[in-house]
């Protein structure tokens, strides 16, 4: 069990080094929220959005919401494939090195990405773009869970997707439009309630709409709410959407990973 | 006791039979070779005896365990040269050893593993700046740092220079010298001549031959080729009795027959020969 707990340790060291060596994973995974602020926080901070919120605070919201699908899934979608089909991955199978020990590493080093990319936003937000950060403690919770569930639902969707793709440059043609999809539905550029209704249908069966509501249920005033749709920031529908979504990149993940390309099996 | 047991082995990629029932025992200790052109099957024989490809039918045993039901103590005892994995170009050669020997319960020394590869020079250098031969040497690092008892190797020196193939040559001396078992898919003819206690020819999917280095050359040895012009054409003809073909050929040219030649076959013939047996 230590032993087991050992490897863990170390192969997440490992994948935190080789993430950081990575020049791909760094400018788009790592620090691409953190040009978003200051390009359009610069362009649009001042900017009133109704109820008293800047569009900087409302922006970092939906920057922390892209955060957890930039580190974990779109992170994973690309990173897998490229592992698959540069031998990482045949190297690990030939290997006895516990195939769980591999998605340790993996959601350690996504964890990082995420970890950093709320310090630098928070921290910028705060200082150049005069972001408020919550002051109760109960708000800090409600954030804690948010990451946590956002990371594992959308490393496993990650994860997931990897399968999808044959190496590394198919996978991020193929990932990240789709993040930027997402994004723009699900109201991380613009306020969600003013997008078309279409929009919204589309979003609000995927997980991104719902981390974006969350946390703005977490860094804007309560009075925000009833720009919402639904009036309210819907915490315990988020949660429960999140959970649903967990139970299905699990399930995709456990019948559908692949850990050698297609023709060598 | 044999390391490796396989009883008509057979595998198909959709119509077309890769592996045709194919047998094979190999002894602990032993330094197999298995030789043939390109798409001839070796490494999809190797990569069952792996664990990573399934098959279709027969039997193997790898170790005493069936590599299509891998476990992990199983995986502690075999280790894996690849043919052409191009990961770890980010890390040095002594971060990658030091992690993979992490997952290994007994293995070398870092500097030990290091040093047997020849690559003490390079320890600090990333993969990605490595040439060609010393990546390649970098991944037998990998295999060997847990200690296996049973190596596969599959074309380890494909692309190497002449000079980067006989150190890579010492190197597995040096494993034999261990105790090591190993198994190398080559098409080398003398790669296979130069390391192997054993050599199996394989064509097309089936063994053609299951012989030593030195049968293989002393085939060549019975064989000669007589070659003369009929009709203003080359002919040939492979045989073990040169003296009787050109006794029957002065009886049918009455006189010097017209550009005579008689050729001992090469080694590399001697294993043409075999292929083109195996084809017909």
């Amino acid at each position: 069990m230590t032993r087991l707990f050992s490897l863990y340790l170390s192969r997440a060291k490992w994948e935190i080094r080789l993430l950081l060596r990575n020049k791909r994973a760094v400018m788009f995974s790592m620090l691409l929220p953190i040009f978003l602020l200051v390009i359009f926080g610069s362009v649009f901070n001042n900017r009133e959005l109704g109820g008293g919120v800047t569009f900087a605070q409302y922006f970092v919201a939906g920057l922390l919401a892209s955060g957890l699908l930039y580190s974990s899934f779109q992170q994973l979608a690309i990173a897998i494939p490229e592992e698959r089909s540069n031998g990482t991955l045949k190297r690990i199978v030939g290997s006895p090195m516990p195939r769980s020990v591999y998605f340790a590493g993996k959601f350690a080093a996504s964890s990082f990405i995420y970890f950093f990319q709320v310090v630098a936003l928070l921290g910028i937000g705060h200082f150049s773009y005069g972001i408020t950060l919550p002051t109760s403690p109960e708000l800090w919770l409600d954030f804690a869970w948010i990451s946590v569930l956002g990371l594992i639902v959308s490393s496993l969707l990650g994860i997931a997707f990897s399968t999808f793709a044959k190496d590394g440059q198919s996978a991020s043609a193929l990932a990240a439009p789709l993040v930027l999809f997402f994004q723009f539905t699900s109201g991380v550029y613009f306020v969600y309630a003013n997008l078309p209704r279409w929009m919204q249908d589309v979003a609000t069966i995927f997980p991104l709409k719902w981390m974006a509501q969350a946390m703005r249920g977490v860094f804007l005033p309560r009075s925000f709410a009833r720009v919402e749709v639904a009036h309210s920031f819907e915490l315990p529908k988020a949660a429960l959407i999140l959970g649903v979504w967990t139970v299905i990149g699990a399930l995709l993940c456990r019948f559908t990973f692949r850990w050698l390309p297609k023709d060598q099996d | 006791m044999s390391a490796i047991e396989i009883t008509d082995l057979t595998r198909r990629y959709g119509d077309f039979v890769a592996v045709d029932r194919f047998n094979l025992r190999v002894q602990t200790g032993e330094c197999v070779g298995i030789l043939g052109p390109n798409g001839a099957g070796k490494t999809t024989v190797v990569e069952i005896l792996e664990g990573y490809r399934h098959r279709d039918a027969g039997e193997v045993s790898v170790l005493g365990i069936d590599p299509a039901t891998p476990t992990r103590s199983w995986r502690q005892r075999i280790g894996i040269v690849l043919q052409d994995a191009n990961d770890l170009d980010d890390v040095t050669v002594r971060e990658a050893v030091t992690q993979f020997s992490r997952y290994y319960e007994n293995p070398r020394p870092i500097g030990e593993a290091i040093a047997l590869v020849g690559l003490s020079e390079k320890a600090d250098e990333r993969a990605g700046n490595l040439s060609g031969g010393q990546r390649r040497r970098l991944d037998v690092a990998l295999g060997v740092v847990g200690r296996p008892e049973l190596l596969f190797l599959d074309e380890p020196t494909t692309g190497f220079d002449p000079e980067a193939r006989h150190i890579f040559w010492g190197l597995i001396e040096r494993l034999k010298s261990e105790g090591v078992t190993i198994v190398l898919t080559t098409h080398y003819l003398e790669e296979a001549d130069a390391l192997a206690d054993r050599v199996i020819v394989i064509a097309r999917g089936q063994k053609v031959a299951d012989t030593t280095p030195a049968e293989l050359g002393s085939r060549s040895q019975d064989t000669v080729v007589v070659r003369w012009h009929d009709d203003e054409q080359v002919q040939e003809r492979r045989t073990s009795t040169p003296t009787e073909v050109v006794k029957e050929l002065t009886a049918r040219f009455d006189g010097e027959i017209p550009g005579l030649e008689i050729v001992r076959t090469t080694l590399e013939e001697a294993y043409l020969e075999l292929l083109e047996e195996g084809d017909s």
